[in-house]
């Protein structure tokens, strides 16, 4: 992001015109912009990987005082680690596949019909996230209780799909939406069923789309913590839920080793998905209309 | 000068039922409203077997309403479709017999041509040696042999524009449908393609219905063209008698060009009255000395097109303009004008038509 700033608006247009005050200030400003930017995301995460091989870091150095391995060490050897890791895969793909399965015709009904009321159904999936989380939870957790969904595996899914409703609605409403209506109509015209319209022509050149949103409630639930807390603890420790009590038992360099291995399926993740989308067949999908 | 009855029934050949009994396409007292507009009036039209028939007409006339309505895309409200002598108007456009080329190609992008053109076959259960081999067939038909693995967006407009026709004839349809195929394409290119898909429709013999909106792509490469205006067909003839004998002012005016005067013409001259003339510019001619029926002119402005020149003439009864080929005209220059054939409307309608008495 820092370089796409810099390159735009910074030597190009300081080659064309000459060194006004205004152009001053304006490069200066984006080098802050820049330099902002690079403290406050960089920044903790550069200390977090600093943090997670430091011995004794004491305050006005720099840089830690020792290294060490010892923290990897203790995470690993946790035995409620392995099972974090395993409910958080779990949960995730699970998640993403029910979510699917909820949203996905929600979608497709958004994008291609008219019905009555279609824009307040579709604003309305905002509610979920326009609360302040904890608050919603409590009040699921009393249904739950109602509904013996407390440490349930039903109770979490139920929690984690929440979170993912919107992703999976308007992503792929926009990307069905995209699809020309053209090429649905030639598709009928070749001899088609709608439903193999559907799966031969709308399905496919809405695939992007629905990748994207299938990785962002992949990662919505896989980092879900407030929610399963509430619901599933302790039956249930996701990784993001046992990092709550590492944080709170454990030294500062545990939980920066927890939340590095935290990243790497999200991080992996997204650079598949962005390989896939960006470098594969399917942006060509997105170049003709 | 002779005098018309206005011309009400159109010409018998066109739209008397039965026409296209043996084959074609057959519409009958077509409807539709749409959003409380009437949009199709009541149309007839009857496509013989074989034969190209261009719907004409500016936007918003329902031309490609009428052609979506013949595809399946939509459904009519009244009247019937029948194509071969089958009723097809309650069917869905997966079982119609007929196959549609659109405006913008509307080929599918994860598909690579061969893909595109073979899917309509794929559908039909066929196996996939004989799905390549007539894709290969079609594709060696539009010379596009070479892109069989290209994917649409790889390929150039006009490329694209013979895939989607590829993609129709594959299917062997009854009826071809072309919904403005060559809007997309640039000038010369549009010339060329008209040519090759005015060739491949009558060595295939396919009955074809093209919309358009360009006078001269309908008038290069149709049997007969149906000129619609408002929902209904203002005259449906061959492009010679679309031009010729235009039946309506609006036809008179939308086919080529005219001056459009009011008033009534004697002795070549016109006099204030509470008919229209049409005049078409090549029938105003011009001499350099005075002239038997001319009279005297001031050129007021010359736009030289290329192989003529269009001339606004001042004459002291009206403004016209001319089509002249020779030398270049200058403004101010002075000429004789005659007038040496005009058509009368009245209420919109051809009464009287006058050619010059020599």
């Amino acid at each position: 992001m820092a370089i796409i700033t810099d390159s735009r608006t910074g030597p190009a247009s300081r080659t064309r015109r000459p060194l006004t005050l205004d152009s001053m200030v304006r490069s200066a400003l984006v080098v802050l912009f820049v330099v902002l930017m690079v403290v406050f995301i960089l920044g903790p995460l550069l200390w977090l990987g600093v943090r997670a091989f430091a011995g004794n870091w004491t305050f006005p150095n720099l840089l830690p005082d020792d290294w060490t391995l010892r923290w990897w060490q203790v995470v690993i050897n946790d035995g409620a680690l392995g099972v974090a890791v395993q409910n958080s895969l779990f949960f995730a793909p699970l998640t993403v596949l029910v979510s699917a399965i909820i949203c996905l015709p929600a979608a497709y009904a958004f994008a291609r019909f008219d019905f009555p009321g279609r824009r307040f159904f579709l604003i309305s999936l905002f509610a979920t996230n326009a609360f302040p989380k904890m608050g919603l939870f409590v009040t699921l957790a009393a249904l739950f209780y109602a509904l013996n969904l407390m440490n349930t595996v039903l109770g979490i899914l139920v929690v984690h799909v929440l979170g993912t409703v919107v992703f999976m609605t308007w992503i792929p409403a926009a990307a069905f939406a995209a699809v020309p209506r053209n090429l649905e109509e030639a598709a009928r015209d070749a001899g088609a069923s709608k439903l193999r319209v559907f799966a031969s022509v709308t399905l496919p050149m809405a695939l992007p789309g629905i990748i994207v949103a299938a990785v962002m409630s992949f990662l919505a639930s896989f980092d879900e913590a407030q929610g399963t807390y509430l619901v599933g603890a302790p039956a249930f420790m996701t990784m993001p839920t046992q990092m709550y009590s590492l944080v709170l038992n454990y030294p500062t360099q545990v939980a920066a080793v927890f939340s590095i291995l935290l990243a790497i399926p999200s991080v992996a993740l997204m650079l598949a998905a962005h390989k896939h989308i960006l470098g594969g067949q399917l942006a060509e999908g997105f170049q003709i209309k | 000068m002779t005098i018309h009855e206005p011309l009400t029934e159109p010409p018998a050949s066109t739209t008397e039922p039965g026409a296209a009994a043996g084959g074609g396409l057959t519409i009958r007292g077509l409807h539709k409203i749409l959003g409380g507009r009437t949009i199709i009036d009541n149309l007839d039209l009857s496509v013989n077997e074989g034969e190209l028939v261009s719907l004409l007409g500016p936007s918003g006339c329902g031309k490609t309403t009428t052609l979506r309505m013949i595809a399946g895309f939509l459904e009519p409200d009244a009247g019937s479709i029948e194509v071969e002598g089958q009723e097809v108007s309650h069917l869905g456009a997966e079982n119609r017999p007929s196959a549609m080329v659109f405006q913008n190609y509307a080929l599918w992008p994860h598909m690579t041509v061969a893909k595109n053109i073979g899917f309509p076959l794929k559908l039909r259960k066929m196996s996939k040696a004989e799905i390549n081999d007539r894709v290969e067939t079609v594709l060696e038909l539009v010379s596009l042999l070479h892109h069989k693995d290209s994917k649409p967006a790889r390929i150039s407009g006009g490329e694209q524009q013979r895939v989607a026709l590829a993609r129709a004839l594959v299917q062997e349809p009854k009826l071809l449908l072309l919904d403005e195929p060559l809007s997309n394409l640039d000038a010369k290119l549009r010339v060329k393609v008209r040519e090759d898909i005015r060739k491949i429709q009558q060595e295939l013999g396919i009955t074809t219905v093209i919309v358009t909106h360009d006078q001269e792509e309908a008038m290069s490469m149709s049997d007969r063209i149906a000129v619609m205006n408002a929902g209904r067909i203002e005259q449906y003839s061959t492009p010679e008698a679309l031009y010729a004998r235009p039946e309506t002012e609006f036809v008179a005016t939308f086919i080529g060009s005219m001056n459009r005067v009011e008033g009534s013409l004697n002795n070549g001259l016109i006099s204030a009255g509470g008919d229209i003339l049409g005049i078409r510019p090549e029938d105003v001619i011009l001499h350099d000395v005075p002239f038997d029926g001319a009279l005297p002119a001031t050129v007021e402005r010359v736009v030289p097109r290329g192989h003529f020149q269009e001339v606004y003439l001042r004459r002291a009864d009206a403004q016209l303009r001319s089509f002249v080929t020779g030398e270049l005209m200058q403004p101010g220059q002075q000429t004789y004008a005659e007038i040496r054939k005009a058509m009368t409307f009245r209420d919109g309608r051809l009464v009287a038509e006058s050619g010059a008495a020599r």
